[in-house]
């Protein structure tokens, strides 16, 4: 018999599993289409438009780069975003460098504090600095007086990118083979050198990676510039005040794009980096344990402690300037700036709108995303339709919230779109925010899937056990610590996020992070500065109850894992 | 009992690359085979095409007269172990062994029954209620196997099911499997690169090189009659002499020539392999007209244990293996240096073309 080769690949019958996979797998694709795809082609689409939907061609770019105020902005974007870059990065390295590599005495505290800042809303350190360094602050003849600009944004930038970089950090310096430096002191080689040609290069993809991240936080955010900006013009303000201010949203796309432009720039950047990099751990790697070292140790705990010190004081003065009667002249402590039914006419309302919209966020979210990665993972064939749903995945990654809210407007907004019935509704802002957050949430899903056996689904198939039942009883049982992950963090970024949401909140369902916004617009700060405070203790509340059920209650629930 | 499983043509390309070609096949029932063959050499894939976990990218399976080609893996009947167990880590070792049953319409109790007659038959009586991660390698590969023929299918597959375990707890087991295959009368496919393994356990051989089957055969066929250069070498020790065949049966090595069985299918002058296992070397009690005398002499020695292996060199650049008993190392005085009368019984040699 000669190997006849079959002209076309033999075609195998699909199981019943296999058709129910398929059809999950299409509708993942279809509803990422509709949240992130749709609307940032709708975005690209209005900047091509004039005020009354004709097509104008690149008419609103020129009009744009030809306006000096608006490309002044970019400029200043650009300008705050590199600065606060070159601060941040040697900054968190530092923190990061003590954290895994000297011994700290409360290692765990200083881990702790550095993470404070993600659980609150940008617009915290902006005010903070209000009231320390701003036109009645304590220190104000510090910065000459004049806080509001951009000094006052490279500061509480600094405050609020150094937790997402310190975290980076610490994993790329955590991934160390102690062997490595073993060898380099074998041969004498003196710590500067060591530094020089071990452990700089280990972290190479990570500086560039934290590097990255704090440019795009930075050119992104809205929150601080809004805040204590002043009459500094970046990006992002820029999209609000063409679409709220002058209603103006042709104009508002164009800026929007080209706030993506940086952006999806450090995306592709990033991505094509990492990529080169190949395992630095091989499964016989001995992991570092760094040993006493005085003179190093307490240097380095004297600069953990000044940046803790300064992110506890900055997290403080928030929570005085809330507690305060009346900033600078009455300084006598009251909680009357709690009471938010006086300041804004939503009153509590905002803060249990964030709530509720938090935890339809985790749960829809986490729900969406977990199952997602699994049929992206397991569904056998259909490889164009994985290869686009992975394409998609990775899309928010790339898109800045402010940018992804405004395609929002102009996608469900639209008035023959039979979806606009979502508009102003708590749903339209879940919808966004598991949109917006998506490509973490898939990522940390996708690990953990890739970490179990990949032959449980083939087991079930051979016991004709159906596999969505394979999925209930093991795969997310098993999953079930990166499930939790993602819901707390879907929790945490949904209560503190603004960006997206800021053009798509209705009165009945204002958030709390927008709330404080317009409030501090209306210049109640130290209610502001409350609402933060209140955002700031719920994520910190539920990332402390997760960690307390992680030590007592999950061992119990997966006494399987002991051996 | 013929033709349990048929296999033709079956071909499995992974873009560029062929992984098995045109590969035909046939099992019985209730019969154990191992394919056997170096890392790479197809084996998990064509375990798998029979599964339908891979499907091929052509050729046909036939399984008891019905052709099961394209159809999925969930409506294929086979029971599989993995390498690496694939056991559930978080269902107690009675929920991973009772996991296809609870969909078969049975009682609670009548599920309970079964999972202990499975745990007994595997050895594991009392461990039910542990979970995975409590088992040792060899109790977790046990329940693996439970697992897999609780649901009574017509085909056992085990993908290199001793490979992860410690090598008396792997000979222990090899015994176990075959005996409950026995047992139980499953038709069984195994998976190994061990040549041991496979020929104490396995009915047939099929051993594969390169995505090609190059030999099926009892053990004792492929150990005494390899059909070709590569079972020759792979399986067990043997010595190969390179030479040129002359009709119609003596094989000329440098000097030296060896009358060998009448070979068809080789012209004279050609190149060729001649081969000898080690064992098959006679040494003592020549008779006086003994075929293939050589004299040799005893250029290294290898102490092995029950034996010694060593290496003879019969002059100009010829070499080969002989294994020799602790009784004829004294009875004949082998040491190094030692000159020797030996003899290559023409029944056990082989000549491949080379
Ligand atoms: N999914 C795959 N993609 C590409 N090549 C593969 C894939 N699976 C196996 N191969 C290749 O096919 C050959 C046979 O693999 P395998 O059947 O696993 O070998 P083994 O005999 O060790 O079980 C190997 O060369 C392997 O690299
Ligand atoms: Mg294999």
């Amino acid at each position: 018999m000669t190997a006849a080769a079959p002209a076309r690949p033999m075609r195998i019958g699909l199981s019943r599993d296999d058709l129910a996979m398929r059809a999950g797998l299409v509708l993942l694709a279809l509803w990422l289409i509709l949240t992130l795809a749709l609307p940032l082609w709708s975005l690209l689409a209005k900047g091509f438009q004039d005020r009354d939907g004709n097509f104008v061609g690149l008419a609103n770019y020129i009009t744009y780069f030809s306006t000096p105020a608006l490309v002044q902005s970019a400029l200043n974007s650009l300008k705050v975003s590199l600065i606060c870059t070159v601060i941040v990065v040697p900054i968190a390295f530092t923190y990061a460098y003590a954290l895994t590599r000297a011994v700290l005495p409360a290692r765990w505290l200083f881990q702790g504090i550095a993470l404070i800042p993600i659980f609150a809303p940008s617009l915290l350190p902006g005010l903070a600095l209000v009231y320390l360094f701003g036109n009645q602050g304590f220190f104000k003849k510090l910065f000459g007086g004049e806080i509001y600009g951009m000094d006052g944004i490279i500061v509480a930038q600094v405050f609020y990118c150094l937790p997402h970089a310190t975290m980076i950090l610490v994993t790329a310096l955590r991934t160390a083979d102690a062997r490595l430096y073993e060898a380099a002191d074998a041969l004498g080689a003196t710590r500067l050198r060591v530094f020089l040609t071990v452990t700089l290069p280990g972290a190479k993809y990570g500086l560039i990676s934290a590097a990255l991240v704090v440019f795009t936080l930075v050119i992104t955010d809205f929150g601080i510039a809004k805040v204590i900006g002043g009459n500094f013009n970046v990006l992002a303000t820029d999209v609000y005040k063409q679409v709220i201010g002058q209603q103006n949203f042709s104009m508002g796309a164009v800026v929007g794009m080209v706030l993506l432009a940086p952006a999806a720039l450090a995306f592709v950047v990033d991505y094509l980096v990492q990529r080169k990099q190949v395992a630095l751990l091989t499964a016989r790697a001995v992991p570092l344990v760094p040993h006493p070292s005085r003179g190093r140790d307490l240097a380095l705990l004297a600069f953990c402690g000044t940046v803790a010190f300064a992110i506890l004081a900055i997290l403080g003065m928030a929570v005085w300037g809330s507690l305060i009667k009346y900033w600078p002249y009455n300084l006598s402590l009251t909680l009357s700036h709690y009471n938010l039914a006086a300041a804004d006419a939503s009153g509590w309302g905002a803060y249990f709108n964030s709530i509720e919209m938090a935890l339809g966020a985790a749960i829809v979210g986490t729900a969406v995303m977990f199952v997602g990665a699994w049929l992206a993972e397991k569904t056998r064939g259909f490889g164009a339709m994985r290869g686009l749903v992975q394409f998609l995945t990775f899309l928010p990654m790339a898109v800045p919230g402010l940018v992804l809210g405004l395609g929002y407007i102009f996608f469900f907004n639209a008035p023959g779109n039979p979806l606009n019935v979502l508009y102003g509704t708590m749903s339209i802002l879940v919808i966004n925010t598991v949109a917006h957050f998506y490509t973490v949430g898939h990522l940390t899903s996708t690990t953990a899937l890739k970490q179990i056996d990949p032959e449980f689904e083939s087991v079930s198939a051979s016991l004709k056990v159906p596999v969505w039942r394979t999925f209930g009883r093991v795969t997310a049982p098993i999953c079930l610590p990166a499930i939790v992950d993602i819901a707390i963090y879907m929790f945490v970024n949904a209560m503190t996020t603004v960006s997206a949401v800021i053009f798509l909140y209705s009165p009945e369902t204002k958030l709390a992070s927008v709330a404080a916004v317009n409030i501090e617009e209306s210049g109640a700060t130290a209610t502001a500065a409350a609402l933060c405070v209140l955002i700031v203790l719920t994520s910190a509340t539920v990332k402390a109850a997760h960690l307390l059920a992680d030590r007592y209650l999950f061992d119990r629930l997966q006494a399987w894992r002991r051996r | 009992m013929a033709g349990y499983l048929e296999i033709r043509g079956l071909v499995k390309r992974f873009g560029e690359f062929t992984a098995l070609h045109d590969i035909d096949l046939d099992i019985a029932e209730g019969e154990f085979v191992c394919f056997l063959g170096p890392s790479g050499c197809g084996k998990t894939t064509l375990l798998r095409a029979i599964a339908g976990l891979d499907p091929q990218t052509g050729g046909t399976i036939r399984q008891r007269g019905l052709d099961v080609s394209s159809l999925p893996p969930a409506k294929r009947d086979f029971g599989i172990v993995f390498q690496s167990y694939a056991l559930f880590p978080n269902l107690t070792v009675h929920d991973n062994v009772a996991y296809g049953l609870v969909s078969r319409r049975k009682t609670r109790a009548e599920i309970g029954r079964r999972v202990e007659e499975l745990l007994a038959l595997v050895g594991l009586p009392d461990s039910g209620r542990k979970y995975p991660a409590q088992l040792s390698g060899g109790q977790q590969q046990r329940v693996a196997l439970a697992r897999a023929i609780a649901t009574a299918p017509g085909l056992l597959l085990l993908d290199e099911p001793l490979s992860a375990l410690d090598a008396r707890v792997r000979v222990r087991l090899r015994h176990e499997i075959k005996a409950l295959q026995r047992r139980l009368g499953v038709t069984t496919i195994m998976v190994t690169h061990d040549q041991e393994e496979a020929l104490t356990m396995a009915d047939r051989i099929v051993v594969m090189n390169h995505g090609v089957i190059e030999q099926v055969g009892t053990p004792q066929e492929i150990y005494r009659r390899p059909a070709t250069a590569f079972v020759a070498d792979f399986i067990g020790a043997m010595s190969f002499l390179s030479g040129t065949f002359e009709a119609p049966a003596r094989v000329r090595v440098g000097a030296l020539a060896f009358g060998v069985p009448p070979q068809d299918g080789l012209a004279a002058g050609a190149a060729v392999q001649l081969c000898i296992r080690p064992e098959d070397v006679q040494v003592r009690n020549l008779p006086a007209d003994a075929a293939n005398r050589v004299a040799v002499s005893v250029a290294e020695l290898d102490f092995v244990g029950s034996f010694c292996r060593a290496t003879l060199d019969a002059g100009a650049g010829v070499t080969l293996t002989a294994d020799f008993s602790s009784n004829l190392m004294r009875d004949l005085g082998v040491e190094l240096g030692r000159r020797l009368e030996i003899a290559l019984p023409p029944d056990r040699l082989r000549v491949f073309a080379a």
